[in-house]
């Protein structure tokens, strides 16, 4: 059913990782996708590889769930590969293959490259796979919230956000319910060429505007009506603290971002 | 007892398709006592929901005065302790809720009062438990069924300790189970916390059930009193293209055909007590 996929796929669980404060969490994957483009000798990934062994160990998370999150991106993982092993110069041809020269500076920068994007990938999914949205938005808002000396919306932002993922099963259950009544007419929504299914999309997305816009004026009256008035004067039932666990997170993470410049820079 | 809201002569007016104005309310006067619990019928575009958002300041009077606990709605300053004193639960259960975790969502009025967090958890709890959903709080809305959701929306009203609950239709999109649960939710509330419940319906079973019942039509009050005594009423309400309780239906065909039905019979065990008499 289209109702059950989940959005930022998180894994429930009651981890270390999971109960960090969704703060901490941003803040070191912000931190790991910086300091993975520092790293500029295979050596100086074993304390990455290392940071993200301990991570998924603590995390509770089955590999090969995690595993599982790079399979979409196997084909920009592999081009990745190959671009960066035939149009890396290098002189020491390791063999030829019709007008193909692989070098082993090519072999290694493809290589290199390669390691770069998956623990780029795995790194930020063990965020959405250990953090609830609603946590997530939460974070966002707080981390967000000294930007509003300078106007930023961080609240609104974090409300869209909120409300976003509240609407995104019931709209999905609606585009299924108007698919189906549009099928039962008759609607032809998997043959032709690209331009006449494109086409065939239109009965249904007239529809679902309509009454997303509907829907959206009902629930801002509805808002209204309990008294929202924007994020001033608001407080919340949960409040986000950190603690021991939170202090631990940043110290690992200052570790490895401390032995991770060393091995650079020496 | 003191009303709890005052309608003094509103007016409202609104433009329609065809750029005319058009009267919703037509010199509107009601009062509405503390804990009483009142139903609102009228066939659609009668003015009854049009009417409702007056209570909480949705809506503000073209002319008149709507009175909310001693309250105008008119007055600016108000109108948050306005609708804090009166709730409103909609008629689409999903284009109410706003959170992806019911507790979240109950705990949404008292975070825009601005309540310390001990507090607003306290209210959410108490308020899960008065509709019985405590078992569902970190439930996601979409997994509920209609009548749950109507019943957590109801919950994230008397989170914010209302007075009054306006319930515009709560029930015209559920099954008859989930209006069943949703009636009972309301009438315990009624009867065991004291809220004062305006219920707006077009199902006269629901109607019925209220200590008072009020008929629209064309944006005017025609009819307001106990139901026995509106629902005497049967060719006026018919007149005006409104159904009549199934029971109310029985006894004055009965009585015209010339068997006699006293005591105008509103509910179905009334009816077999006077016919196996």
């Amino acid at each position: 059913m289209l109702k059950d996929i989940t959005i930022g796929q998180y894994y429930p669980s009651d981890s270390p990782i999971h109960r960090l404060d969704p703060r901490t969490k941003l803040v070191i994957t912000f931190l790991f996708i910086v300091i993975i483009f520092f790293v500029r000798y295979y050596s100086g990934y074993l304390f990455i590889l290392a940071f993200m062994a301990l991570t998924i160990a603590f995390s509770k998370i089955p590999f090969k769930y995690i595993l599982k999150g790079l399979k979409p991106l196997l084909f920009i993982i592999l081009l990745t590969f190959f671009i960066n092993i035939f149009f890396t110069p290098g002189e020491t041809t390791l063999f030829t293959f019709w007008f193909v020269r692989v070098t082993e500076e090519g072999l290694r920068q493809g290589l290199f490259m390669t390691l770069r994007l998956v623990f780029l990938v795995t790194g930020t999914s063990l965020l959405t796979l250990t953090t609830s949205p609603i946590a997530l938005t939460d974070g966002i808002e707080l981390l967000l919230k000294p930007l509003t000396a300078i106007r930023f919306p961080s609240h609104e932002l974090a409300m869209m956000m909120t409300i976003a993922l509240r609407f995104i099963p019931t709209l999905l259950e609606e585009t299924d319910k108007i698919m189906k009544a549009q099928m039962a007419r008759g609607a032809d929504f998997e043959s032709g060429n690209l331009i006449q299914r494109a086409k065939s999309l239109i009965p249904l997305l007239v529809p679902l505007f309509i009454s997303a816009f509907r829907r959206a004026d009902e629930l801002a009256m509805a808002m209204e009506a309990r008294c929202y008035r924007g994020g001033d004067s608001r407080t919340r039932m949960k409040v986000l603290t950190m603690g021991s666990l939170d202090l631990a997170a940043f110290a690992v993470t200052a570790a490895m971002i401390a032995s991770v410049l060393l091995n650079t820079y020496l | 007892m003191k009303p709890i809201i005052q309608v003094k002569d509103v007016y409202y007016k609104y433009t329609n398709q065809q750029d005319e104005l058009t009267a919703a309310l037509d010199g509107v006067s009601l009062s509405i006592h503390e804990g009483e619990f009142v139903a609102i019928i009228g066939h659609n575009g009668s003015g009854k929901s049009t009417l409702a958002k007056h209570f909480n300041a949705l809506l503000q009077p073209a002319s008149g005065d709507v009175y909310v606990k001693g309250m105008n709605t008119k007055d600016e300053e108000q109108v948050w302790s306005i609708r804090q004193v009166a709730g409103m639960v909609f008629q689409n259960p999903d284009n109410q809720l706003v959170a992806t975790i019911v507790e979240e969502d109950v705990a949404f009025g008292p975070e825009n009062l601005g309540l310390p967090p001990g507090e607003i958890r306290l209210r959410v709890d108490r308020a899960l438990e008065s509709v019985r959903m405590s078992d569902f709080a970190q439930s996601a809305p979409h997994y509920l069924s209609g009548g749950q959701k109507q019943r957590i929306a109801i919950a994230g009203v008397i989170a914010m300790r209302p007075e009054i609950i306006i319930l515009d239709e709560p029930t015209a999109m559920l099954d008859p189970s989930g209006r069943k649960e949703v009636m009972d939710t309301v009438h315990y509330l009624n009867k065991n916390e004291g809220i004062t419940i305006v219920h707006i319906t077009h199902f006269m079973e629901e109607a019925i059930q209220a200590d008072r019942v009020v008929v629209m039509e064309e944006g005017k009050i025609i009819l307001d009193g106990p139901p026995r005594e509106v629902f005497r009423q049967v060719e006026t309400l018919k007149q005006i293209g409104l159904d009549v309780p199934q029971v109310v239906e029985l006894a004055f065909d009965l009585n015209r055909e010339g068997f006699s039905i006293p005591g105008d019979p509103i509910n179905i065990e009334e009816m077999v007590n006077i016919l196996c008499r």
